[in-house]
């Protein structure tokens, strides 16, 4: 602590190089905050994920359908728990593109039996299956239209318009919350057989199954139990955890990790630069005082040591900010709530930002520290004046 | 370092060579050099004399080719880097010719720099500081950076920076070679009284005869040897 000072001194020895060494720092790892945000944005249902939960869709593709037949015999399968149904209905609310939000129809007791991580009360339970138009609402999607139980929405569907072209009308009957921190709650769940009934086209057809096993290290083998139930039928599927299903959907942009990567690694490796070379800088203008230091006893592991810390400090004081904003940000909601739902910092990649951080004071910081530590004082001290 | 010895500084048939390209450049040969306890010598010589590799060499700023540095009972050639830098915080005070202060640093804080290799509590470290800066006149000007003091005035925090640690030796290069001739007198007259009331043992190089005048022995070097005599 007592060579704080010391350290402290030296970085304010030239302001604007330092101030702008912060500023680069800081917006690096602003930006790592922010390309972690987005990550667990796109991927919060593989950390949710149930491991004894298998998603069942078309082979072919997602958006073709399954029929609902399916559920009785994949129900018959041996290592099937449950089964329920979804379809992706595309609800949006006041005609308003912009207003489009997650929408499904499913069957609602089989549903919050096979999602325990969404938390309903039980007299809002109880009003979802004694109301036909009932529908609940997730907390974020509650509070982004400022809905209410008892409100009465009415809701447009580009894929499944209603018999008569009217809009569809819902009852909102319940406002559920997760579970975990990773829990999407900005979706829409209405009953299937209010659906089923009054949709135009399509009766009788699903979009996918969730699957609950009753031995997840069977999951596979269930899996490819289902795959082959259904085998050389009109209606094939594909059967997978749910993890790899959620991390198949967001894989549909691209290879978010592969992205990340490559932008941050950019992004790092020119911080790394920077802040280098302000540290190779610094050393090299201090030759004299650094070999004043050794003279008045000052070690060379010292010396290799302050030059270290000093790189350090600028990493953390930038760094830290950087991801302190990055955080910051993400706690205040997400910016596109229909797209990113589930929008935060999680605590894991602030912790492996503040590994970065060090780890780019010490890396950024080495080569300069080595150059002090090996200083000759005597050659150090000649300097001046020749 | 013990007081029963009569030289303090004791230098033995040391040699100094550096190589510059395929040349072998000697700096020092064959020297023997004895300074006792409290003298205040004065080392003059031309440029490239060697007086200031012979000051580093008895500072452990730099290390002989050949022979030994003793300086009272610690032989000091034969220590490790570390056993060095331990060494110098303990026992020298160096003073330089271009003052070489932290200029992001006040004056006390200059002087204290040395007091961070001890064990000093930071009231204790405060109180030797302020002495120092007491004992060079600099009361007044603690919180200063050296950007505004005279040249005079960084010399003498130079000088509080070398006995904040209270060390026995003091070793000055040209410590007026860069000031007027009347702050030249204040420091070497500040050097003076540290060797005449606190009994510091001061070896300064210098080009100036007249800072040469004020020390009790002067020692001439010349193409990297001792003269016996001051050269015409």
């Amino acid at each position: 602590m007592k060579y704080l000072g010391l350290i402290w001194s030296n970085l304010k020895r030239k302001k604007l190089r330092t101030w702008l060494t912060l500023l680069s720092i800081f917006v690096a790892f602003i930006l790592f905050g922010l390309l972690f945000t987005i990550r667990e944005a796109l991927t919060a249902g593989v950390s949710v994920a149930d491991a004894d939960r298998l998603i069942v869709r078309h082979k072919v593709s997602l958006i073709m359908t399954l029929p609902e037949a399916y559920l009785a015999r994949m129900k018959q399968i041996d290592g099937v728990e449950s089964a329920i149904h979804f379809t992706w209905f595309n609800g949006i609310y006041q005609n308003e593109p912009k207003n489009f939000f997650a929408t499904m129809p499913t069957d609602p007791e089989p549903f919050l039996d096979m999602y325990p991580e969404y938390l309903l009360p039980e007299d809002q339970k109880q009003a979802w299956l004694t109301t036909r138009t009932g529908a609940i609402v997730g907390r974020v999607l509650a509070d982004r239209f400022q809905w209410k139980t008892g409100d009465h929405i009415p809701l447009t569907s580009p894929i499944w318009p209603r018999d008569g072209d009217e809009a569809w009308e819902f009852d909102i009957v319940g406002i559920y919350d997760g579970a975990k921190k990773g829990t999407d709650t900005s979706g829409l769940f209405f009953r299937y057989d209010y659906f089923d009934e009054a949709r135009a086209q399509g009766k009788g057809e699903v979009g996918w199954y969730a699957v609950r096993v009753s031995d997840p290290e069977r999951a596979s083998q269930v899996a490819a139990a289902i795959d082959g139930e259904f085998a050389n039928s009109p209606y094939e599927t594909k059967a997978e955890a749910e993890g790899a299903f959620v991390q198949g959907f967001a894989q549909q942009i691209g290879d978010i990790g592969t992205i990340l990567i490559a932008v941050l690694s950019a992004v790092f490796f020119t911080i790394l630069l920077v802040v280098g070379n302000t540290m190779a800088q610094a050393v090299r203008e201090r030759t004299e005082e650094l070999g004043v230091l050794k003279a008045m006893g000052f070690t060379n592991g010292l010396v290799l040591a302050l030059v270290l810390a000093e790189s350090c400090v600028i990493a953390a004081v930038g760094g830290l900010a950087g991801l302190a904003v990055a955080w910051l940000i993400g706690a205040a909601g997400s910016p596109a709530p229909s797209m990113l739902p589930v929008f935060y910092l999680p605590t894991r990649y602030l912790l492996i930002g503040v590994l970065f951080v060090f780890g780019l004071g010490i890396v950024a910081g080495i080569l300069p520290a080595i150059q002090a530590m090996r200083l000759q004082i005597a050659v150090a001290l000649r300097r001046h004046g020749g | 370092m013990s007081t029963n010895g009569e030289a303090l500084v004791r230098v033995e048939n040391v040699e100094k060579s550096f190589k510059r390209g395929s040349e072998q450049i000697h700096v020092l040969s064959d020297m023997n050099f004895e300074v006792p306890r409290g003298e205040f010598v004065a080392l003059m010589g031309p440029s490239g004399s060697g007086k200031t590799t012979l000051l580093n060499l008895i500072g452990g700023l730099d290390r002989a080719t050949r022979g030994s540095v003793k300086i009272g009972e610690d032989r000091i050639d034969n220590m490790s880097e570390r056993q060095l830098a331990a060494w110098r915080a303990r026992h020298v005070g160096f003073v330089f010719q271009f003052y070489n202060l932290m200029p992001v640093m006040t004056a006390a804080r200059n002087v204290e720099l040395p007091l961070l290799l001890t064990h000093l509590s930071k009231a204790e470290r405060r109180k030797h500081v302020a002495l120092a800066l007491d004992v060079v006149g600099l009361t007044h000007r603690t919180g200063h950076y050296p950007r505004t003091l005279s040249g005079g005035e960084q010399q003498r925090v130079g000088i509080a920076r070398a006995i904040v640690t209270d060390p026995t030796l003091l070793l000055c290069d040209e410590p007026t070679g860069d000031l007027d001739r009347k702050s030249g007198d204040e420091i070497l007259s500040l050097l003076q009284a540290l060797n005449r009331d606190q009994g510091k043992t001061i070896v300064m190089v210098t080009h100036d005869p007249h800072a040469s005048a004020r020390a009790t022995r002067t020692v001439y070097l010349e193409k990297g040897q001792l003269l016996n005599e001051k050269p015409e």
